[in-house]
């Protein structure tokens, strides 16, 4: 996987992520509309298919409202790479079947707007500088779940 | 050896034990999805392509977040719910007028010690305040509840805060858990139980045991967690007839990490924006307010509205501020009543509301706008949680929400 990076903070919240007003709506393209409104309202516009979410310590902290990785699912992430994860998002975006990589230190090695790739078999992120950092690789049946698009696509194709 | 989460999951999985890190799974007590998570999670049930749910005396749907319906979209979920409880022969179903999930379901003798509790709701970790093992999880991994009865978990370690010493007036169970977050911070608990004990917590009653564990997910908790003792058993008794199983931790537990809180000197603690552990001391913050929020499943207990009308008494609410009063459930809002404390409300000038979730989640009522700053003694206050990411919204207790509603600025109770 390759692509462009946005980066954001520590503790980006499921609030940042959709805002509570737009909890009553369900499906990916609307959910999409307001990703990460409260930060940067464009942004729904500006994320292409395929690029890549980095951030600091604690992302997804707060709420259980699977429409924070439905959102991002709509808008094309094609993984999250983060200092850390918060639980319950943690679990919600491998069922929706938007990847989370844990990579201690990436914060500080890569930029908004980089351009990285990412081997998922490896477990690696090339930095548009050529170095690797690793993430801690996910086990066989969390790839294939991502692979199969979520939990439920998972369990229906096994 | 093991802790109070390890004994329960251990029962809940069918092993004699089971220790922190291991993955089990365990049979689900009781299933609560509300009127906001709902509809994911029946959607996500229908994609499973289940057709009955595993037991519709388990499953617990209470409608709070957006009650009544504020908009067709809302009223749309509503229907939809309304449909699934029918189609599925939902015996506990909560429409429009009950309250809020987190106190409907101690409340009505749905929670009782040594269950495992699942809510489509972070703060589903309010229930461990009877004992019981209660986290919050997602629409997907609800839809796999609704279907199976069970779940995987990974057994979590154990942070248990030992916190002794008496408060001083005017200090409450909020600035403990406050404190305690800002002290631990947002991430300083992930994927851990946290346990609330000590001579502090057993002087608590039940109501500001369950201010404690609501907030153990603001600082990563995956629940909350205080031991049962003779208070438990009484407010359990008078509300359920469930059986129920008290287990204790073992404090040679291996995955027990013992943390100290002293809160003798303890002085009012306020959230300040955009994060829960951004904590200080009251008399560090110095902000006008335009809007006071009490309620909610934190602070919306009749012990806050005590608290609160002991200060409103015979006030009024400073021009220019205006305070949301909202009674956490029915059964709140009528013994309010019944003690004149909704009078006293109304004559200070606040504004009354029927149970529900309110500002809150920024999604129903009591929305802020582009500047404003909100006083509330809920749980969150990240950007935009209100309304506007341009607003400001800082957490405290309900006595502190209270007299600041009256001096229209942050200040301490006297």
């Amino acid at each position: 996987m390759k692509g462009r990076v946005w980066k954001f903070g520590d503790d980006i919240d499921t609030d940042i992520i959709v805002p509570g007003r737009y909890l009553i709506y369900t499906d990916e393209e609307t959910l999409s509309q307001h990703c990460m409104e409260g930060l940067d309202p464009d942004f729904n516009n500006k994320c292409s298919k395929g690029d890549f979410i980095v951030a600091g310590k604690n992302f997804g902290c707060g709420s259980s409202r699977e429409h924070a990785p439905i959102a991002l699912k709509g808008v094309g992430v094609s993984a999250v790479i983060a200092e850390s994860f918060a639980r319950i998002f943690y679990r919600n975006a491998t069922n929706v079947g938007v990847p989370l990589l844990e990579a201690p230190g990436i914060s500080e090695l890569i930029e908004d707007g980089d351009s990285i790739e990412v081997d998922m078999e490896n477990a690696t992120i090339t930095s548009q500088n050529g170095e690797e950092i690793k993430f801690k690789k996910l086990p066989p049946f969390m790839l294939e779940i991502l692979n199969q698009g979520g939990l439920i696509e998972y369990l229906k194709n096994k | 050896m093991p802790t109070m989460s390890e004994k329960i999951l251990a029962r809940a999985s069918g092993n004699d034990k089971v220790e922190a890190g291991d993955i089990i799974i365990a049979n689900i007590d009781v299933a609560m999805t509300h009127d906001l998570t709902g509809p994911l999670s029946v959607q996500s049930f229908e994609k499973i392509g289940a057709e009955k749910v595993w037991d519709s005396s388990k499953i617990v749907i209470p409608f709070d977040h957006q009650v009544p319906a504020d908009s067709i979209d809302s009223a749309n979920n509503h229907i939809l719910m309304r449909e699934f409880v029918k189609k599925q022969n939902i015996k506990h179903f909560y429409d429009v007028n009950a309250g809020v999930c987190h106190q409907i379901l101690p409340e009505l003798g749905h929670v009782v010690p040594g269950e495992v509790i699942v809510g489509a709701d972070s703060h589903t970790c309010t229930h461990g305040a009877l004992g019981a093992f209660a986290t919050g999880i997602g629409s997907t991994d609800m839809a796999m509840v609704f279907a199976e009865g069970n779940l995987w978990f990974k057994v979590p370690e154990t942070n248990r805060f030992n916190i002794t010493g008496e408060l001083k007036d005017n200090v409450y169970a909020k600035d403990v858990i406050l404190h305690i977050i800002g002290k631990m911070g947002a991430d300083g608990s992930t994927y851990k139980a946290c346990e609330f004990a000590g001579e502090t917590v057993a002087n608590m009653d039940v109501s500001d045991r369950m201010v404690l564990c609501n907030m153990a997910i603001e600082m990563g908790g995956k629940t909350g967690l205080v031991e049962p003792d003779k208070k438990t058993i009484e407010y359990v008794e008078k509300r359920s007839n469930k059986p129920y199983k008290i287990f204790k931790s073992d404090l040679d537990s291996p995955s027990l990490n013992i943390i100290d809180i002293d809160v003798n000197d303890l002085e009012p603690q306020i959230a300040c924006p955009h994060n829960v552990d951004n904590v200080k001391p009251i008399s560090e913050v110095d902000v006008e307010i335009d809007q006071v929020f009490l309620g909610s499943c934190t602070n919306g207990r009749l012990n806050d509205l005590r608290d609160a009308a002991k200060i409103l008494k015979g006030n009024k609410i400073a021009n220019g501020t205006r305070m949301l009063i909202i009674p956490a459930s029915k059964e709140i809002y009528s013994k309010a009543l019944d003690e004149g404390l909704l009078k006293i409300f109304v004559e200070a000038g606040a504004l009354v509301s029927a149970p529900c979730c309110g500002p809150c989640l920024g999604g129903h009522t009591g929305i802020i706008g582009p500047g404003e700053v909100s006083l509330s003694t809920s749980n969150r206050n990240f950007k935009g949680r209100q309304g506007s990411p341009e607003g400001e919204v800082y957490l405290s207790s309900a006595a502190v929400a209270a007299a600041s509603a009256i001096e229209g600025k942050i200040v301490a109770p006297e």
